[in-house]
């Protein structure tokens, strides 16, 4: 399991670090019921703050991923929270791989395409259309 | 007074033959954090610290640390107890060696963790009947943090602890401290101009410029509110009229307008909207440059 939040980047790093813990799951580096690394060792390794990784993983059990079990640690949720994360990836890994598939057929450049979803998630998820008919 | 907060000043002032080094400085430093204090040389780091310690008077304001008087004389000496502090300068005796130090160092302190002193001894791999003053800038680094690490301490401050380090050292400075704080119940606070090293193992920061409290609060709120709005237009950027709160700052150039926010992007996203313009990019902001913005730039 390779977690690496980059502290400079602007982002928080316990949102760093829940995206990575997601990622891990989507792509079944970790699976249901399988345990993560405790706070204590993953703060050592990361040498990050130990505050930072309870909070990743408190934040994560809110979300239904992981379960915190009291004594034992972090482990990945066996639930339905866990596998609709790993359904969801795929199903949206075909999607983006026809739409990416597309744009090449189009003589896009994989930079280009890059850019345009960056831009696309940066602008205008956050501002979305008003009317709401657009394109 | 709330008891959870270890460390808090109030407007803080301490002027040294009518020079105002600390001119209204605040600080909430909560339990079990990891504290940045974060400023550019002389921007009055050490000061501050110097009064947590009752080394220094402050001329105005006050400092409590676990919740006693900084500036009395008998509460600094329970404070001084129950702290490790490591100087910039790193104190050490240079004719003794790195045994005899901590032996030495060892008998002021009756809870001294001899356990942790060999732990440290090992993962920092100091000679131990090298002198102190045979010993490079690093180890004695790390020694110092021992010294400080073992006395059982609620609250470490640190004073610049890596300047001078290369970054192995740094590393294995920045490791102990987080594996300190992770398996004992303690404090730390740490003056740095590294923002690197703030960004990466700190919880909550206080920047301060010219002996004020400029940005202060937890590091991922900050990370969270402090966000750059990149919007380009067809024609000429607008001027800019916006209500929203938080704009730190406005640079419009030709079709671009790009502003600073410490407030989120949401309201200022909601109001550029309505100037139609035909991108909007909202780009994080690193600790860096939330330094560079609200510190005095250095020409001055």
């Amino acid at each position: 399991m390779l977690f690496r939040p980059n502290p400079s980047s602007g982002v928080p790093i316990y949102l760093q670090l829940m995206e990575q813990v997601k990622h891990s799951i989507e792509t079944g580096a970790l699976r249901p019921g399988e345990q993560l690394p405790g706070i204590r060792p993953l703060a050592e390794e990361l040498v990050i703050n130990p505050n930072t990784v309870a909070k990743a993983y408190r934040e994560l059990e809110h979300e239904g991923v992981i379960e915190l079990r009291h004594g034992a640690g972090a482990f990945v949720a066996g639930n339905a929270g866990a596998k609709k994360l790993t359904e969801k990836f795929r199903a949206g890994q075909a999607i983006v791989a026809a739409a990416v598939e597309r744009l090449r057929a189009r003589g896009v450049t994989d930079e280009e395409i890059r850019r345009l979803f960056e831009a696309e998630l940066a602008g205008l998820a956050k501002a979305p259309k008003t009317g709401g008919h657009g394109a | 007074m709330r008891d959870a907060l270890v460390v808090e000043a109030v407007d803080l002032r301490k002027n040294y033959d009518g020079v105002e080094a600390v001119r209204g400085l605040n600080l909430e430093v909560p339990a079990g954090s990891i504290f940045g204090f974060l400023g550019r040389n002389g921007a009055g780091k050490t000061t501050t610290i110097k009064v947590m310690l009752g080394m220094a008077r402050p001329t105005g304001g006050r400092v409590h640390v676990f919740g006693l008087p900084a500036d009395s004389p008998d509460a600094s000496v329970d404070i001084r107890r129950r702290s490790g502090f490591v100087s910039e300068d790193k104190d050490l005796y240079d004719y003794m060696d790195v045994d005899e130090m901590i032996r030495l160092t060892s008998a002021f302190y009756p809870r001294w963790r001899a356990d942790l002193a060999q732990r440290y001894l090992r993962v920092f791999e100091l000679p131990s009947n090298r002198k102190v003053k045979a010993l490079s800038r690093g180890m004695r680094t790390k020694l110092a943090l021992l010294l400080a690490l073992c006395r059982g301490a609620e609250l470490l401050i640190l004073d610049e602890p890596t300047s001078g380090l290369d970054p192995a050292v740094t590393e294995e400075v920045l490791q102990a401290l987080v594996t300190h704080v992770a398996s004992e119940e303690m404090t730390v606070f740490f003056s740095s101009h590294q923002i690197a090293e703030v960004d990466q193992i700190a919880d909550r920061i206080a920047i301060i410029d010219r002996g004020r409290t400029v940005v202060t609060g937890p590091l991922d709120d900050l990370r969270e509110n402090f966000q750059r709005i990149q919007l380009v237009f067809n024609g000429d950027a607008p001027e800019p009229a916006f209500r929203s709160p938080g704009i730190v700052r406005v640079r419009r150039q030709g079709r671009v307008l790009t502003m600073l926010s410490n407030a989120g992007a949401e309201s200022i996203l909601e109001e550029a909207r309505a100037f139609n313009p035909v991108s909007i990019d909202v780009v994080p902001v690193t600790l860096k440059e939330i330094f560079l913005e609200t510190v005095a730039g250095a020409e001055d």
